[in-house]
């Protein structure tokens, strides 16, 4: 979907004001610590994918996805989710109280704390196998393809339409667009060279190039 | 660091939010924990794994590692991955690893405009910066100034590299070896590679910074 998280490009944030390194902590407020951890634990229950998560907080009014710090983006995703995957109603969630337990199967998913190390461990593959061979070998001119479907790519809105040539082959992944619906599908996957005057005309940066990791579907031969 | 004028500047998207914003986690929290479909210990455990555990000076040691052993770098540059398990990094947002090396011709800049991947295993969560706006906008566009604002002025004929984060692929970024490190330990080296080297913006420090040489 063309919302605000495809940023690449935009003007009129200002200047990026790091904090310095050794200064910033991993949180800064502890509401946020609170969402990190619920978002990992609620994941845990198998309800959804990381497609799924990104798409959720993706599906937001522009002003708001901008407007908000990353948490609250996050929080807002995850309470989505939440209703739509039937974990909680919207009547249990704007009052903070459940009105009966979750199923029993659910709740046997529960992650536990001694769960933890080997949950952040063993967390699935993105690779799968894949009976087609690539299309695209490693030099090959191609394009990224001028689409804008109203679901969730990876497909960042610069590239479209633009010129590049594969750099390297990944093999296949999961294909975001539909692992987002719910399918996990494998595709092969290229990192795509760019030159930065491919992308940005005579606003470019001399001398640099952009590698943008970009799904088989996304592509076609170019000239 | 650049930016003194505004240490503790941050951006408008990033003010601290109001307390019925903490209220609305806390109410979320315990309608979680009520209806069975969460554990607050594994919150605790999550939060203190990331906080404590998996944090740079994993990423640190890996660069480290890479300038002492001639063949581990090989390994590291032709299959992150594997090279970045042996040291027991691995798991969670680091699935499928890439590292690119800076050179004296080329620089290389990790980002995702479309989120915030980032290589968790080896540089723990992300700063607040790399998950910006202003970043996630300007590094594709205009890195050159993007490094300019952390303090990195490269010369003209250096070619920049910008990596965007758009697959499972996480990139780490090897910093050049600084000079004047011969004979140094990996953990001597291991002190010079910053975060912020590792995501690119920056180069590795070098020894007088440290206060060597």
């Amino acid at each position: 979907m063309n919302g605000a998280h495809d940023l690449g490009g935009m003007h009129g944030f200002g200047a990026i004001h790091p904090e310095p390194e050794g200064e910033e902590p991993v949180f800064h407020n502890a509401w946020e610590k609170r969402v990190f951890g619920l978002q990992l634990a609620a994941g845990a229950l198998g309800k959804w994918n990381i497609d799924i998560s990104r798409h959720a907080r993706e599906r937001q009014h522009p002003v708001n996805y901008l407007r908000q710090t990353y948490y609250e983006n996050w929080l807002v995703g995850l309470e989505k989710l939440l209703v739509e995957r039937g974990l909680v109603t919207a009547e249990e969630l704007a009052a903070g109280k459940a009105t009966g337990p979750a199923d029993e199967a659910t709740r046997e998913r529960v992650l536990k704390a001694g769960q933890v190390p080997e949950v952040l461990a063993t967390s699935g593959p993105v690779t799968i196998a894949i009976d087609t061979a690539p299309r695209f070998q490693p030099g090959d001119r191609v394009r990224a393809i001028n689409r804008h479907p109203s679901g969730h790519t990876r497909e960042p809105r610069y590239v479209r339409g633009r010129t590049g040539v594969i750099h390297e082959y990944h093999g296949a992944h999961v294909f975001p667009d539909r692992s987002a619906e719910g399918s996990k599908e494998g595709e092969h996957l290229y990192s795509v060279r760019f030159e930065a005057s491919a992308l940005w005309g005579e606003n470019a940066t001399e001398g640099s190039a952009v590698y943008v990791d970009l799904w088989e579907g996304y592509l076609e031969p170019a000239p | 660091m650049m930016n003194s004028e505004h240490p503790h500047d941050h951006d408008h998207d990033q003010t601290n939010p109001p307390s019925d914003l903490a209220l609305r986690v806390k109410s979320l929290e315990s309608l979680l924990v009520e209806k069975g479909l969460v554990d607050p210990a594994a919150i605790d455990a999550l939060i203190d794994t990331y906080e404590t555990r998996i944090g740079p000076r994993n990423g640190a040691r890996v660069v480290a590692r890479a300038w002492s052993d001639p063949a581990f770098k090989q390994w590291l540059l032709e299959d992150a991955t594997a090279a970045i398990a042996s040291m027991d990094y691995s798991g969670r947002q680091g699935e499928y690893m890439k590292a690119v090396e800076n050179t004296p011709k080329v620089h290389n800049l990790a980002v995702c405009t479309l989120c915030s991947c980032y290589p968790w295993p080896v540089l723990g969560l992300p700063p607040v910066w790399y998950k910006s706006a202003p970043y996630r906008a300007r590094a594709v566009a205009d890195p050159r100034a993007v490094l300019k604002e952390f303090g990195t002025e490269l010369d003209e004929h250096i070619e920049i590299r910008v990596w965007d984060s758009t697959s499972e692929v996480r990139y780490l970024i090897l910093p050049e070896r600084p000079e004047g490190t011969e004979g140094w330990s990996e953990d001597e080296l291991a002190a010079l590679v910053t975060r912020n080297a590792m995501i690119g913006v920056e180069k590795a420090r070098s020894p007088r910074y440290i206060g060597r040489n």
